[in-house]
């Protein structure tokens, strides 16, 4: 079962990016960054699978972080919110080169 | 058995993810998501990960999605049917990245299975064997709090930095 695993964590995380890529919606943009950190789980627990149980250690710690991030990057684009009454992230180019 | 379950999880999975990606709504899209993260927690559970199993269900699919739909509800973005997918040069690009992508990672997969290193780790066996021995949550928490245990302290500030930060983010300013 570890190669199917595999490959279906790297389907998830190819669709996460091409999410992150195309939508403009800063909160779903989220979401699909969200799924590329879940499709690199599955790939540490199909591997914890054969190489031990560290991968499963670091699966916990990535969902803390996951967490953590989630947290901050709602509450920032809150604040984006406040300031432009809207979530697209076209808006946001302040830091556009 | 398990690999049909698997490829219906699977199948469940991919759709889920698909439908974040296209669904307009973002409500719905965060339900999509819902289905992929509680697919996902089911293969956690056929690759004999019961622990992160519940932890996915409970955290993630839980508590994080709610935080998201909490979010989405308050600014009032319920209701933005308006088509926000990128058109033209940019789509085009994304396809050519995302291609890209994709061939270096099924680059990567092929002949997993028969990888000579793992014969230098316990294996299948080994882990039932440990599972066995320790019990599923015995056997995260036994190196969770030995050799791991600076890494396990440090999350906790990093938690408690993340909680400042969002209050202090998302307050309104005086």
């Amino acid at each position: 079962m570890l190669a199917e695993s595999l490959v279906l964590g790297a389907l998830l995380f190819v669709i996460g990016a091409f999410g992150v890529l195309i939508r403009r919606n800063a909160i779903i943009v989220f979401l699909c960054i969200e799924l590329q950190l879940n499709a690199v789980n599955l790939s540490f627990v199909a591997l914890s699978r054969y190489l031990g149980i560290e991968g499963q250690l670091f699966v916990f710690f990535v969902m803390t972080v996951a967490a953590a991030e989630a947290a901050v990057g709602l509450a920032i684009i809150i604040s984006i919110f406040r300031h432009y009454q809207s979530v697209n992230v076209e808006n946001f180019s302040l830091l556009k080169w | 058995m398990g690999e049909v379950i698997f490829f219906i999880l699977a199948t469940m999975a991919v759709g889920g993810a698909v439908g974040v990606v296209l669904q307009t709504n973002p409500v719905g899209s965060l339900l999509f998501m819902v289905g992929t993260l509680a697919s996902v927690a089911g293969i956690f559970v056929l690759l004999e990960a019961h622990f992160l199993a519940a932890i996915q269900v409970l955290v993630y699919a839980g508590a994080i999605m709610v935080l998201f739909l909490f979010v989405i509800m308050l600014l009032n973005l319920g209701h933005d049917y308006e088509p926000d997918v990128k058109r033209g040069l940019g789509a085009f690009l994304s396809f050519g990245v995302v291609g890209t992508l994709a061939g270096v990672l099924a680059g990567q997969v092929r002949g997993a299975e028969e990888n000579p290193v793992y014969q230098f780790f316990p294996g299948p066996e080994g882990m039932d064997r440990l599972l066995q021995e320790q019990g599923i949550v015995g056997a995260i928490a036994r190196p969770l709090f030995t050799d791991y245990v600076l890494a396990f302290e440090l999350v906790g500030v990093l938690l408690l930095v993340a909680l400042v930060g969002a209050v202090a983010l998302a307050k309104k300013r005086a």
